[in-house]
């Protein structure tokens, strides 16, 4: 096993809810990311799935130190990231990086694709003395199957990949060795789609890159991660290998989010057992007591609202249900 | 079933859409629709001659990435294009063997509606924020169907218990900001059923929202269709969506049908190379591949489409052939038909 270069223990991130124009009080949390531990081994992919409002995207937040955490650490090759200032939090900005979701608003309109692909270095003049910045724009251009002449070229000149790799190209340009990638081919075409997957893998056998990728979409994040967690109204309820999240799940929330999931075979049609959920996902600024899932969940037992299943290893990998078991009919084959 | 194979060797083009439409007329009947934008960088042709066909409890899904021309279709079938800058060019749509592009605006009011309805992908902005959903859906009651104001929030509030909502009664009040997004969708599909439609258009239903509650919204829209024998065409870029529903298949490209057929036999052995580097491109749920297949470059800009095949540029089979001449859809027998230069090997491989 190799060495672990991100560390999360115990995150939480709440954002108070307030009323009031001159005189805010706060009237509650919004309980965006409550208690989330995991470890992002170097050269490896952990895949985040869950539905919108988990709080996946604010762990994003967290872990690039744009938001700070209401409790709990994160701590980068050894060290907290929520105590460096001053030079080693600009080193550490060099270190962490991300690839957003939209292309259409992350990158500036006014702004050429160099400034844009050079903006880093603008901070962080170790990286590329003046003179040199051009030609190391052009090269990052290059590795992400952009042509390097098109530099002097403005953002609506692009399709939505093409914006989408100059994205990458930005968060590569200072040699990260975390990137997180929140989203990053959920607003492109299919086709288009497995371009930008192919190339975050290549920059990461090339790049000795570590990914944290967040999506949504079950099969893209299957496609490229080594392991999996999943999310669910600001918690981890279950985490592993790849191998051991699809094929052998035993939270019953991953095997609905599973069997949801549509399989491109109409021959299947009707023959694959699909859990359906009842109702949405409860509001995060009052989740349920004990199991958030239990309002949703058709294993629900008395102990589930009082007792909150704490996320340990229960059949080979962490899981936190207290009935966790397999589901005959849920594995994917 | 017998599969009948076009050989390549006859030479003898069936224009597939009468073949397929030949047992009796289909509910709603698109025919060589073609549709440009008059803009200001010049021309796009959006549509260029595109043919499908519903029958009534049939579902149909429209298959296309983002600019194919799916929605404009849609769009011109409901008669809510844009003029300018959209303008229909050539090309019918017959509804129950009426055509509506000549119609005049009374009649297609009264079609709109009452003969095909439609739902839109983002509920909030189809959606008046100003309005209560109740009164949404109660004011078309009202309006069209004479009905008193008891009379409709009646209706609205059976329509609503209908598409599952809980609580209709109490959610009549509410404004679309108080529903969470798959309440909205549904209240979206009440108010379309609203008139009794007998076909409904559903764009992209289901992509702004999470997989279980699109596995919900899926399931409503199957069993209301069952229930009132209603033709449905489904537009979506979601091949699994596709997998699970459609009965047949259109693939758009570039503003054209390149191919179509029944979904099960296009998912087992498609006739086009688009479809087939479409279904080789998607990652799996149920494999985990290395590299996916890709399809190489970007869909082309519609104001200047390339010469012959618009697919050309992509393609892994282009030859001479596909850069001169623009493939004619061949009728390939059992309803399929592709418009590629090389289907009659496609289909003879194994």
């Amino acid at each position: 096993m190799s060495e672990t270069i991100l560390e999360v223990r115990d995150l939480v991130k709440h954002f108070p809810v307030q009323v009031g124009v001159l005189f805010k009080r706060t009237i509650g949390h919004v309980k965006a990311v409550d208690g989330v531990s995991f470890d992002l081994r170097k050269g490896e992919t952990l895949g985040v799935v869950g539905e919108s409002g988990c709080g996946k995207s604010t762990l994003a937040q967290v872990l690039m130190r744009l938001e700070k955490a209401t409790s709990g650490t994160v701590k980068f090759e050894g060290r907290d990231i929520f105590g460096l200032k001053g030079q080693e939090l600009r080193r550490l900005r060099r270190d962490i990086q991300i690839v957003l979701q939209d292309p259409y608003t992350s990158l500036n309109p006014r702004m050429t694709v160099g400034d844009l692909v050079g903006e880093p270095f603008e901070i962080h003049t170790e990286v590329a003395p003046k003179g040199d910045r051009q030609r190391k724009v052009q090269e990052l251009l290059e590795v992400v199957g952009l042509n390097p002449e098109h530099i002097n070229r403005y953002p609506h000149q692009f399709s939505g990949g093409q914006r989408q790799r100059i994205g990458i190209a930005r968060a590569l340009a200072l040699r990260p060795k975390v990137i997180i990638c929140d989203e990053p081919v959920s607003a492109l075409d299919v086709s288009v789609q497995a371009q930008v997957m192919n190339l975050l893998d290549e920059l990461q056998t090339e790049f000795d890159l570590s990914y944290v990728f967040i999506a949504h979409d079950l099969s893209v994040v299957r496609h490229l991660s080594d392991r999996v967690a999943v999310m669910y109204l600001g918690k981890v309820v279950e985490l592993g290998t790849d191998e051991q999240i699809y094929e052998h799940p035993t939270h019953p929330y991953t095997q609905a989010l599973l069997s949801a999931v549509p399989v491109p075979d109409p021959e299947l049609r009707g023959r694959r057992e699909v859990i359906r959920l009842t109702g949405d996902v409860p509001s995060p600024v009052n989740p349920p007591s004990g199991c958030r899932f239990r309002t949703r969940c058709w294993k629900a037992q008395d102990i589930c609202a009082t007792e909150e299943p704490p996320l340990t290893e229960r059949l080979g990998h962490l899981s936190a249900c207290h009935f966790a078991e397999e589901h005959p009919h849920v594995a994917v084959v | 079933m017998a599969e009948t194979v076009y050989d390549g060797s006859s030479g003898e083009f069936v224009p597939p859409e009468e073949v397929t439409a030949a047992g009796g007329e289909p509910l709603l009947q698109v025919l060589g629709l073609q549709v440009e934008f008059r803009t200001r960088d010049g021309v796009a042709k959006v549509l260029n001659g595109v043919s499908y066909h519903v029958n009534a409890g049939e579902t149909v899904a429209v298959l296309g990435e983002s600019g194919s021309g799916k929605s404009v279709t849609a769009q011109t079938i409901m008669g809510i294009l844009d003029t300018p800058p959209a303008f229909v060019t050539g090309g019918s749509v017959k509804f129950k063997g009426e055509e509506l592009l000549t119609a005049t605006p009374e009649r297609r009011r009264k079609v709109r509606g009452e003969g095909i309805a439609m739902i839109f992908q983002d509920a909030l902005s189809a959606l008046n924020p100003v309005f209560t959903v109740g009164f949404q859906i109660a004011e078309q009651l009202r309006g069209r169907r004479g009905m008193s104001k008891a009379e409709a929030k009646k209706a609205a509030i059976e329509l609503l218990e209908q598409v599952k909502i809980p609580n209709a009664k109490g959610r009549f009040g509410e404004y679309p900001h108080q529903f969470s997004g798959g309440m909205r969708q549904r209240a979206m599909i009440a108010m379309s059923l609203a008139l009794d439609p007998e076909v409904l258009i559903a764009d992209e239903p289901t992509t702004a929202l999470d997989v279980t509650v699109q596995a919900q919204i899926m399931d409503l829209l199957s069993e209301i269709q069952r229930e009132r024998n209603m033709g449905m065409v489904l537009i979506t870029h979601d091949l699994g969506v596709v997998a699970e529903v459609a009965d047949r298949i259109a693939v758009m490209y570039a503003g054209r049908i390149v191919e179509s057929g029944d979904a099960r036999s296009i998912y087992a052995k498609p006739g086009h190379p688009y479809t087939i580097a479409l279904l080789e491109s998607l990652p799996r749920l149920d494999l985990k591949g290395q590299q996916l297949n890709t399809i190489k470059g970007l869909p082309p800009s519609l104001t200047n489409i390339p010469p012959g095949c618009p697919f050309n540029p992509r393609c892994r089979m282009a030859q001479d052939i596909c850069r001169t001449e623009v493939p004619e859809s061949v009728a390939l027998g059992d309803g399929r038909s592709s418009a590629c230069h090389f289907t009659g090997e496609l289909m003879q491989r194994v």
